[in-house]
């Protein structure tokens, strides 16, 4: 279909690629298929040993003393390893070589102060998995309790307890100038009793001191703003002021975060779970202390491996700090030690989208069009670093809904629950979900179409971001098709249609919701690397991480592109940073589609740059005489000319920088040892991605749906649902509709179901497994679901293509909510997610039901 | 001692070929024995290191246990059939599909080609209190962690809590109480069969146990009689996932109607007791009356009379009034244009 967008005439095409946005059999399928896949838990060593963790019993507390005598004792039991045996949390250092100071109150992997209930306190390492557990069932710890707290709310109370001594709100000491930044601090706040008087209303307390705490403790990352407020909500027609609480969703990945290592020659051999490869070497090495004489981390000393990952989510961009337990009793005991991590145990170590309470008010002109924004964000974090969820949920809220005046404040609490870590969309997710539901209210209040005020206030092209930076100017981004996206859902989710259909039949209401969703959509400056060999084939090294996403190999098909190469002659090797990676992206924040697009793009670039100057040394003329194509280098318009492996082998003979004698100074540390490692074997295409952008790349998600509801039983299952992308040129269709339609469903189970459950009073967790925390599953998922994807390039990145792996969380968790309200009204729902519990109690009540702002429930 | 969850323990494993083999070593090990049926509860159990029997009798080899055959005119279940094949047995589902469709309301595809009828009906409470291993009333303790002022009871009793607020998660036991149905129990000194309803116990009879079945017994087979065959079935779950979930309340009921007038009728519902609670005084006060709305909203009122909600399962009181309703009227199904 084609796009029509008055607004952004004309929009940007790109050229028909061969490859480039056609569907391929990815390298792994066949493996993951038939199971021959590898994930971190299927390797043996000869001799492994087993680890197994004894996780705290208690939500916050002082382990006196460990008596692991009876167990040591036990015929089989070969170590127990505690925080004792554990680095410190190491300083990381900037490519300039400046000291980034590690967070002294920063995870260890164990402790002896546990900040919360199943946080590893010491490991024992045993013949095999059944010994380790009866030895720990023999060791008695000696706790010393200490005040607990899972409610950021109650926290905030006067007399509330702090998660940690140190206090119960991150916050960041400015830099000084030219430095990087100090570790976060921790601080007490508590509100005033006044401050709560609206609590049981369900309105998120604002205490009256907060601007002056903020000012005296956390200037520099606890508030922003922008533009005139105070005019804003003046000038007016509709304001209102809305409180809504997100849930805190464990990540759960179906492969949990084993590890299994073993050392030779001093060199650490570490089979993992991870999202990304290469850069996954460095986090290791820094968390074991393993680091060169400049401060960085010693990359000839660690082997990663990682071929297949079973889904990370944020929760694994570099693996998971747990991984080094296994590595660090590998030494100990001078054996492989494997270290499988359990489901319950995945639940407490695994991480977990923080939760946030969001209170917003937000200025309408009669036309529906946003005229200020004041939001006022408590997250609850976990116990240990600080996310910077908060601040992304107001910098997302300012690029989707394009206010022209807006303050943002954020309280980072702590809690003593499971570590919080980024989960697809971090931040924008909470954003978004807190800014949708008054967007749907005041289509309501003011007679206007959902999708027509979610139009009149979306971002088009270049459109302003966040606060103003250093120079005074409000940063913006690269470009918005967001409209173009919005009619186009219209239009195929036939909305006008549906918005015509009566609401209610029998038991039965039915509502339709739209939502817009945008995240930061590809980084840039990272390296690629690749070998045309003398057998006319392309041979691929990938550092991107294997996380099912198939950008592991989709991003690499735009040098074979380039380069006129049949995939087929195309061989990427990938999976462990011993077989010579070059320096990749983290796989996370929807970085991997643009940051690799562009640096496969440099390497096609390389390629050909080299090929040509091979032609003109062997055929005469000028470089730039010759073109590629047809596996051919050759003169212009035709002629003679070289075949690809004829010149693979002509650049053997050349040596230097064709066959990868010379490396590029500008690639990372890590490419070039990679490329030095695969010299002499052919033509070598190595280079950084150092291509201008003007702007930050960021992707939009327009999500549609329709629900049915039971008024009887407060039961509803979803109709439909369409999501439709504005992710630039489109890649790869099979893998983007999977992620499009993937990442919805992972929106769709915030919005329908999924959440933690605690018993305050004892600070312990009722929800650990699957069946209690409720992720959604295949019969959960929308009766019919499309997607869509406008294929309209970004014009700031050589390909056009964009990330997409978060904006489509947000689109699905707040259309489903939209069009809950749609078919409820505005008395039902307070909080996400939304069971049929709350939903027949609000109905029988006619006002909405349930516990407003109680955490974890 | 530290605790260690999720790692299954050792034990002794006997796999008897016949029932009468189990039964022998039912009988010999006594308390020290676990009946294992389709696995689904006891490896929740095991893994969790919080029940730890030094025997497990795991029935899957014994192949009587397992089959539908004719009875009476109805139908006889061997205890061990899976429910899968419960779902899909054409007379089942022809003459009593109320129990396919309870059947198939269970878990997940996955679960019921694993799980069987009878474990299905004689699994434990599901509380999360009392399944996370705290030491409550059914945990042989002398406290209800789930009836305490921050207690998080959403999925407890509204009705015949007794120190115990947990529930009964079953969803075919309402649908075989409907179907009146009979549990063949046997042990070392022979056979004995109890009514379906009276199978399951409450707290205020026994608040560590879910069923009649002691140390020695084992359910071998449930019998389901003609009485209901063919009769006028109603049947729904209603839970927050649309599978691999446990009920919040369920509703089950058998009924002959003639001429706009039910006749007789049985019901039940699950998710709101200890037990599946059979509602004979809506039974009859329904009997002879005409099927209506009126009757519907009569008999719901009484189906919850004496319901008592903790802090988070007050929707459960609406939930089984108009589940109740809708087993004796029906539902007006939506017509979208």
């Amino acid at each position: 279909m084609p796009a029509k967008a008055p607004d952004n005439n004309p929009l940007p095409t790109h050229p028909n690629y061969k490859l480039i946005g056609k569907n391929y059999t990815t390298p792994d399928l066949y493996a993951k298929v038939t199971g021959r896949a590898k994930y971190a838990e299927d390797y043996r060593a000869d001799g492994m040993l087993f680890a197994k963790l004894l996780l705290s019993p208690v939500p916050h507390g002082h382990i006196r003393h460990i008596d692991a005598s009876e167990a040591l004792k036990m015929p089989g039991v070969k170590a127990v390893l505690t925080v004792d045996d554990m680095p410190k949390p190491a300083d990381a250092m900037t490519d300039l070589g400046q000291r980034i100071p590690a967070n002294p109150l920063g995870e260890r992997g164990l402790t002896n102060d546990p900040v919360y209930q199943g946080e590893p306190i010491l490991a024992v390492v045993a013949v095999d998995e059944l010994t380790a557990a009866e030895a720990i069932e023999k060791i008695n710890l000696d706790i010393e309790r200490l005040p607990h707290v899972v409610d950021p709310l109650v926290s905030l109370r006067p007399g509330g307890a702090n998660a940690r001594v140190e206090g119960n709100v991150w916050t960041r000491p400015p830099a000084p100038a030219g430095q990087p930044a100090p570790p976060p601090q921790l601080r007490t706040l508590k509100f005033s009793d006044a401050d709560f008087k609206d609590y049981d209303q369900g309105k998120l307390p604002i205490p009256s001191n907060l601007d002056e705490w903020i000012k005296n403790n956390d200037p520099q990352a606890g508030a922003w703003h922008y533009g005139d407020i105070d005019a804003g909500f003046k000038q007016a027609a509709l304001v209102l002021d809305e409180t809504f609480v997100t849930p805190n969703t464990s990540h759960q990945t179906l492969e949990t975060r084993s590890a299994m290592a073993y050392w030779q020659n001093g060199k650490l051999y570490i089979h993992c779970s991870t999202q990304s490869t290469s850069q996954t070497a460095p986090a290791v090495a820094r968390w074991l202390g393993m680091v060169d004489e400049h401060g960085q981390p010693d990359l000839s000393k660690v082997v990663v491996v990682s071929e297949y990952t079973g889904g990370g989510f944020g929760s694994k961009i570099t693996s998971a700090i747990s991984a080094i337990i296994p590595a660090i009793a590998a030494k100990k005991t001078g054996m492989p030690v494997m270290m499988r991590i359990s489901r319950e145990e995945e639940h407490f170590i695994g991480r977990a989208r923080p939760s946030t309470h969001g209170r917003v008010k937000v200025g309408f002109t009669k036309d529906g069009r946003i005229t200020a924004v004041d939001m006022f964000v408590i997250l609850d974090n976990g116990p240990y670093d600080p996310q910077g969820d908060t601040n992304n949920a107001g910098r997302m809220l300012s690029l989707m809904y394009q206010p022209p005046a807006m303050r943002w404040r954020g309280l980072t609490v702590i809690t003593n629950t499971p570590p919080r870590l980024s989960q697809s969309q971090p931040g924008g997710f909470q954003g978004i979900a807190q800014m949708e539901p008054i967007l749907a209210k005041a289509s309501r209040k003011l007679g206007i179409d959902q999708v027509a005020i979610h139009r009149i206030n979306a971002p088009e092209g270049k459109a302003p971001i966040g606060p103003a930076g250093p120079n005074g100017k409000r940063p913006y981004i690269t470009s918005s098709f967001i409209k173009v996206a919005l009619d186009r859902g219209m239009e195929q989710f036939e909305w006008e249609k549906r918005k015509a259909r009566p609401k209610k039949s029998g038991t039965k209401v039915r509502g339709i919701g739209v939502a817009t969703s945008c995240f930061v959509g590809g980084s840039i400056g990272f390296d690629g690397l690749a070998v045309l060999k003398p057998d006319g084939k392309l041979y691929i090294q990938s550092g991107i991480g294997n996380l099912g996403t198939a950008s592991m190999s989709d991003c690499h098909r735009v040098t074979a592109e380039l380069l006129s190469i049949p995939w087929e002659k195309c061989e990427i090797t990938w999976g462990s940073t011993g077989k010579n990676l070059p320096w990749s992206c983290p796989s996370g924040g929807s970085q991997t589609t643009h940051a690799h697009t562009r640096a496969a793009y440099a390497v096609g670039m390389d390629a050909i740059d080299k090929l040509k100057q091979i032609a003109a040394k062997d055929m005469g003329g000028k470089p730039e005489d010759y073109e590629v194509s047809g596996e051919r280098v050759h003169r212009k318009g035709g002629g003679g000319g070289l075949t690809l492996a004829q010149a693979a082998k002509r650049a053997i003979e050349l040596g230097g920088i064709y066959d990868g004698h010379e490396v590029p100074k500008g690639v990372n540390k890590m490419t070039q040892i990679s490329a030095q490692a695969l010299a002499g074997q052919g033509l070598m295409a190595v280079a950084r991605d150092s291509m201008p952008r003007d702007g930050n790349t960021h992707s939009f998600v327009a999500g549609f749906a329709e629900v049915e509801v039971d008024l009887e039983t407060g039961v509803y299952r979803i109709v439909d649902y369409l999501g439709v992308a504005d992710v630039g040129t489109i890649v790869h269709p099979r893998a983007l509709g999977g992620q499009i339609l993937g990442r919805s469903m992972l929106g769709i189970g915030h919005a329908i179901g999924q959440k933690w459950v605690y018993d305050q009073h004892y600070g312990l967790p009722l929800a650990k497994r699957f069946h209690h925390n409720k992720p959604p599953t295949i019969l959960d998922a929308p009766v019919n679901m499309q997607w869509a994807a406008l294929d309209i390039p970004d014009p700031e990145t050589p390909i056009g293509a964009r990330g997409i792996g978060e904006p489509p969380v947000g689109a699905g968790c707040m259309a489903i909510i939209n069009a809950l309200t749609d078919a409820l009204g505005d008395e039902v729902i307070r909080r996400a997610p939304v069971t049929a519990d709350i939903i027949l109690a609000s109905l029988e009540a006619g006002k909405p039901a349930g516990e407003p702002l109680t955490a974890h429930v | 001692m530290a605790i260690i969850r999720d790692i299954m323990p050792a034990f002794e494993l006997f796999q008897p070929a016949t029932t009468d083999d189990a039964v022998v070593m039912l009988s010999k090990y006594g308390k020290d024995a676990w009946v294992m049926g389709g696995g689904l509860d006891t490896f929740d159990w095991l893994k969790d290191r919080i029940k730890r029997p030094a025997v497990v009798v795991d029935l899957s080899q014994v192949k009587e246990l397992s089959g539908i055959r004719p009875w009476n005119g109805g139908l006889e279940i061997g205890a061990m059939t899976t429910l899968t094949e419960v779902v899909r047995h054409p007379e089942v589902r022809q003459k009593f599909s109320i129990l396919s469709t309870g059947a198939e309301a269970a878990a997940s595809p996955q679960i019921r080609n694993q799980g069987t009828l009878g474990g299905n009906i004689s699994q434990d409470a599901r509380c999360w209190y009392y399944r996370g291993g705290w030491k409550c009333y059914r945990a042989g303790g002398n406290t209800c962690y789930a009836d305490t002022p921050t207690a998080i009871n959403r999925e407890h009793a509204i009705l015949q809590a007794d120190r115990c607020v947990a529930v009964n998660p079953s969803d075919s036991a309402p649908a075989l109480i409907a179907l009146d149905a009979q549990m063949v129990i046997r042990n070392s000194k022979g056979e004995r069969v109890v009514n379906a309803e009276d199978y399951f116990v409450g707290p205020d009879l026994d608040i560590t146990h879910m069923t009649v079945l002691r140390p020695g017994d084992l359910l071998t087979a449930i019998r389901i009689p003609a009485t209901w065959a063919g009769t006028q079935f109603y049947f729904e779950k209603v839970r927050d996932r649309q599978v691999w979930d446990f009920p919040l309340v369920n509703v089950a009921s058998s009924a002959v109607i003639s001429g706009g007038t039910i006749q007789r009728m049985r019901i039940a519902v699950n998710g709101v007791a200890a037990r599946p609670l059979r509602l004979k005084e809506v039974e009859a006060a329904v009997a002879g009356k005409p099927r209506n709305a009126e009757t519907a909203n009569m008999a719901a009122e009484l189906a919850i009379r004496g319901a008592e909600p903790l802090r988070y399962n007050g929707y459960k009181i609406p939930l089984m009034r108009n589940l109740v309703k809708r087993a004796i009227r029906g539902v007006e199904e939506a017509k979208w244009a």
